[in-house]
């Protein structure tokens, strides 16, 4: 039997923005969570270096350089209105954080301590700046950890494993949405006032991630289904330093501390490329010259990685030739980047305190997703006009604060900042609004049919075969460089494998904890959205940030400054909207 | 000429496995049993990944729970060759040759739902009942700012904010697996986290709740919470100064 529950706000996601938003949302509405995970299973708890805030605690530093620094970063796709309101806010959110009880390192005079990170300058020198917050290279974990301590603390209601498989709209205004226990395999309907979905990336649509397994876009696909359309799908981050062939980030905090990459020939090559910022370039620039020098055959061996080299004599020597008093040791970074150092240990058997570490670029952060305003609202189309009741926040969420490309840092910061925006407008809706009615044994009926046609379909298609050529075609068409031809060929894969997932055929066709069901749904999810991807991509002839057409080589603000918006209904449409310039006119992008 | 030698055979030579599990479908089983399944692997893969061969070209009805696959989330705690380990982090080159047999049961003290998928709530309600936050009812600095702690007061605890909350440690407590209602490593551990920090206030409220009977006391320094933390968290110690606050009254 299908049950019901009724709420005046929920939030789907338990990860950073999913929680900030239930512990805003909660002080005055009845709020519940939502996640397929238990919460500190969330993907916000492995990110590792930082959280940007200009808290001015060891340098000078400004939140006007923070946002000038992210709208370049973000090669002026960002819309600057949100990028203020984020890096100002990002001050008190962190300190909000602190309060709270997270556990940042100190400086001797015990202020939150700050470190260097990609693309994070002083404006005036152009040097790099001080500016992430950090506890060890886990400050994501510390995070997540106090946000779900506070949520217990304030005694939110959570539903633990509980997946999420649509949402509802009627009239363009949301209700709630559906989901499916896994304990059981029963379907709930969770009847709201206002929805807000934060449940992080996509990024398992490609095989090289960083991504957790989790992360398969099941709810930005279940607004795609729904006639809702999604911002700047083209945009996908590559994070420079993954571990060789497994995607595990190694976090930018390794090169804040001063690592540097090199090439075959033992040449620090990012002085060559961006002979001010070098190795803290931002994240797109570096992933695309890692891949140049491969290309070139300067790949170790001629294979298709670099080494990132974190060895203290080594960066000791970096320092001296950039003229930095500051020296290291192996005990200093042991302390800085104890996770990351162990990454290597565990999974390559590499010291990496002895020897470079093995590196290649990972499918890392969707800048694009669900459309919204600075209040989290999302949006349904192009002209702005609202969802009523359905809000986005955190990585799944298009405000738009990261633009073409997300400087490092700025996760964290998106998270806090809009998830607690997102839980107040939600709560503010919340009280002036009513229920509006539901049909709630449609919506059961609905849900579960969906599932059941996965469960007893019986063709002869293995969902992983499929999971895994998407995979391959997505690193292989749509990574760091694409071309027409090449993105026109993924699409015609897509399309190959959308009508063999018609086919599929699963072996458990139980109800209770039935994740081969689930995989094959979110399969079903990824598809969608590698397909709008694709789309997109094509469709930009031109080069900006994460998105880099070797066809179309230069970034052409005549014709492409602007974002996309992607509705999936057969086929993709794709309408575009203005990027909101206030402050700063985009201008080229030299590091 | 190379500046560096090049990284190889690290990454090949395939290897064959045999992968026992212990199943149970709670829709069709009255009881678990062993199923074994034979996989050819990297030496450098991860028990996941060979648990994920299984799954996804061989027999899609085993379950488990996994989410990161680098050792962070915390999802996939098992019992691996008998002794509890998450499965993304130990390699299989570490636990086994070419033909043996690796056996991979669900984590022990919690019921188990399906093959390797355990009820976690008793673990959480452990983890809920002491206080797992920070309490500090002072008024916040005025200048609007952080409060201040010290480097080495932050340190003083650093060593319990590791926790991932994965149940490694409390599932290999033979005190544990004797009496449910013992709150287990993992909760004392998460009360050190707090009981430590020179910020918090509420340090004898949650001395109190781990002196009670199913507290801090059924520890009986076996060390298997030590062995089995993946995050490398000196389990045993930590609940060894809890204990000798609880002792001394003095919190240091």
């Amino acid at each position: 039997m299908p049950q019901y529950h009724q709420f005046d706000a929920l939030v789907v996601g338990a990860g950073g923005a999913g929680l900030m938003a239930a512990l805003y949302a909660s002080k005055s509405v009845n709020t519940a969570v939502i996640s397929k995970l238990y919460p500190t299973r969330s993907h916000t708890g492995t990110a590792q270096g930082g959280i940007s805030a200009a808290l001015g605690n060891l340098e000078e530093d400004k939140w006007e350089w923070h946002a000038y620094d992210t709208i370049k970063g973000g090669d002026f796709l960002c819309d600057q209105d949100a990028v203020d309101i984020m890096c100002r806010e990002a001050i008190d959110a962190v300190i909000d954080l602190e309060h709270m009880g997270l556990p940042f390192d100190r400086t001797p005079d015990g202020k939150i301590s700050q470190r260097r990170f990609g693309g994070h300058t002083n404006n005036e020198t152009k040097k790099p700046v001080m500016r992430a917050c950090h506890a060890a290279d886990r400050t994501g974990h510390m995070i997540l950890q106090t946000l779900y301590q506070n949520c217990i603390k304030n005694n939110v209601k959570f539903f633990d494993e509980f997946q999420v498989i649509d949402v509802l709209i009627e009239d363009g205004k949301c209700n709630g949405v559906v989901a499916v226990q896994l304990a059981t395999g029963e379907i709930h309907v969770f009847h709201s006032k206002a929805t807000l979905i934060a449940t992080g990336g996509f990024g398992k649509m490609w095989k090289v991630t960083s991504n957790a397994h989790s992360l398969t876009g099941d709810l930005p696909a279940a607004v795609l289904r729904r006639g809702l359309p999604l911002e700047d799908m083209e945009f996908f981050q590559f994070h420079p330093t993954g571990v060789y062939k497994l995607g595990i980030l190694l976090s930018e905090a390794a090169r804040g501390e001063g690592a540097v990459f090199i090439n075959d020939k033992g040449e620090r090559f990012m002085e060559r490329y961006m002979p001010t910022l070098k190795d803290l370039a931002p994240r797109d620039i570096c992933s695309r010259c890692i891949y140049t020098e491969i290309r070139e055959g300067r790949g170790i061996g001629g294979k298709d990685y670099v080494y990132l080299d974190f060895r203290p004599e080594q960066i000791n020597k970096y320092f001296e030739a950039d003229g930095n008093p500051k020296r290291i040791d192996a005990h200093y970074l042991e302390t800085r980047l104890p996770d990351i150092i162990e990454f290597a240990r565990v999974y390559q058997g590499i010291d990496p305190i002895k020897e470079p570490v093995p590196i290649q670029p990972t499918a890392h952060y969707a800048m694009g997703g669900i459309p919204t305003d600075n209040d989290a609202r999302v949006l349904a189309d192009e002209t702005g006009r609202i969802v009523e009741g359905l809000y986005a926040a955190g990585e799944v969420a298009c405000v738009s604060v990261h633009g073409a490309n997300r400087l490092g840092t700025n996760s964290l910061v998106d998270l806090v900042v809009f998830g607690k925006r997102g839980g107040i407008a939600m709560a503010e809706y919340c009280k002036q609004a009513s229920f509006r009615p539901i049909n709630r044994d449609a919506a059961a009926k609905e849900g579960a049919a969906q599932l059941d046609r996965i469960r007893n379909n019986n063709g002869n298609e293995r969902p992983h075969a499929i999971r895994k050529e998407m995979q391959a075609v997505m690193d292989d068409k749509v990574g760091v460089y694409r071309t027409g031809a090449g993105l026109e060929e993924a699409i015609d894969k897509i399309h190959e494998l959308q009508a063999r997932y018609k086919r599929i055929r699963i072996d458990d066709k139980g109800f209770k904890w039935n994740t081969d069901l689930m995989e094959a749904w979110e399969l079903g999810a990824l598809l969608d959205l590698a397909e709008v991807t694709a789309f997109a991509a094509l469709a930009r002839t031109e080069s900006r940030g994460g998105h880099y057409r070797e066809d179309y080589p230069n970034r052409d603000d005549v014709n492409f400054l602007k974002h996309s918006m992607a509705w999936k209904n057969g086929t993709i449409t794709l309408k575009y909207k203005p990027v909101r310039i206030t402050r700063i006119q985009p201008q080229e992008r030299k590091y | 000429m190379r500046a560096f030698p090049i990284l190889g055979a690290a990454f090949s030579i395939p290897m064959k496995i045999n992968l026992k599990i212990k199943r149970f479908n709670p829709e069709t089983d009255k009881k678990p049993h062993w199923e074994t399944y034979t996989v050819e692997v990297e030496p450098t893969d991860r028990v996941l990944d060979a648990l994920h061969e299984i799954k996804w070209n061989q027999d899609g009805t085993l379950a488990l729970r996994r989410s990161c696959a680098h050792g962070v989330c915390g999802s996939d705690a098992m019992r691996i060759n008998g002794r509890n380990m998450l499965a993304c982090k130990v390699l299989i080159q570490n636990i086994a040759k070419d033909g043996d047999t690796v056996t991979v049961e669900p984590i022990l003290g919690l019921p188990v739902i399906k093959d390797l998928i355990v009820d976690m709530e008793p673990f959480f309600a452990h983890y809920r009942a002491v206080m797992p936050y920070l309490v500090n009812n002072d008024p916040l600095p005025e200048n609007g700012r952080e409060r201040l702690q010290s480097p080495a007061d932050r340190e003083r605890y650093d060593d319990t904010t590791k926790c991932i909350l994965c149940a490694a440690c409390t599932t290999s407590c033979p005190s544990f697996w004797a009496r449910g209602e013992y709150v287990g490593p993992a909760a004392i551990v998460q009360a050190h986290r707090f009981i430590f920090d020179s910020r918090d206030q509420a340090a004898q409220q949650r001395l109190e709740i781990l002196s009670a009977q199913d507290g801090v006391w059924r520890c009986r320094t076996v060390f298997n919470c030590t062995e089995a933390c993946p995050r490398g968290i000196q389990v045993t110690k930590a609940i060894g100064e809890v204990k000798e606050a609880l002792r001394t009254g003095i919190i240091q």
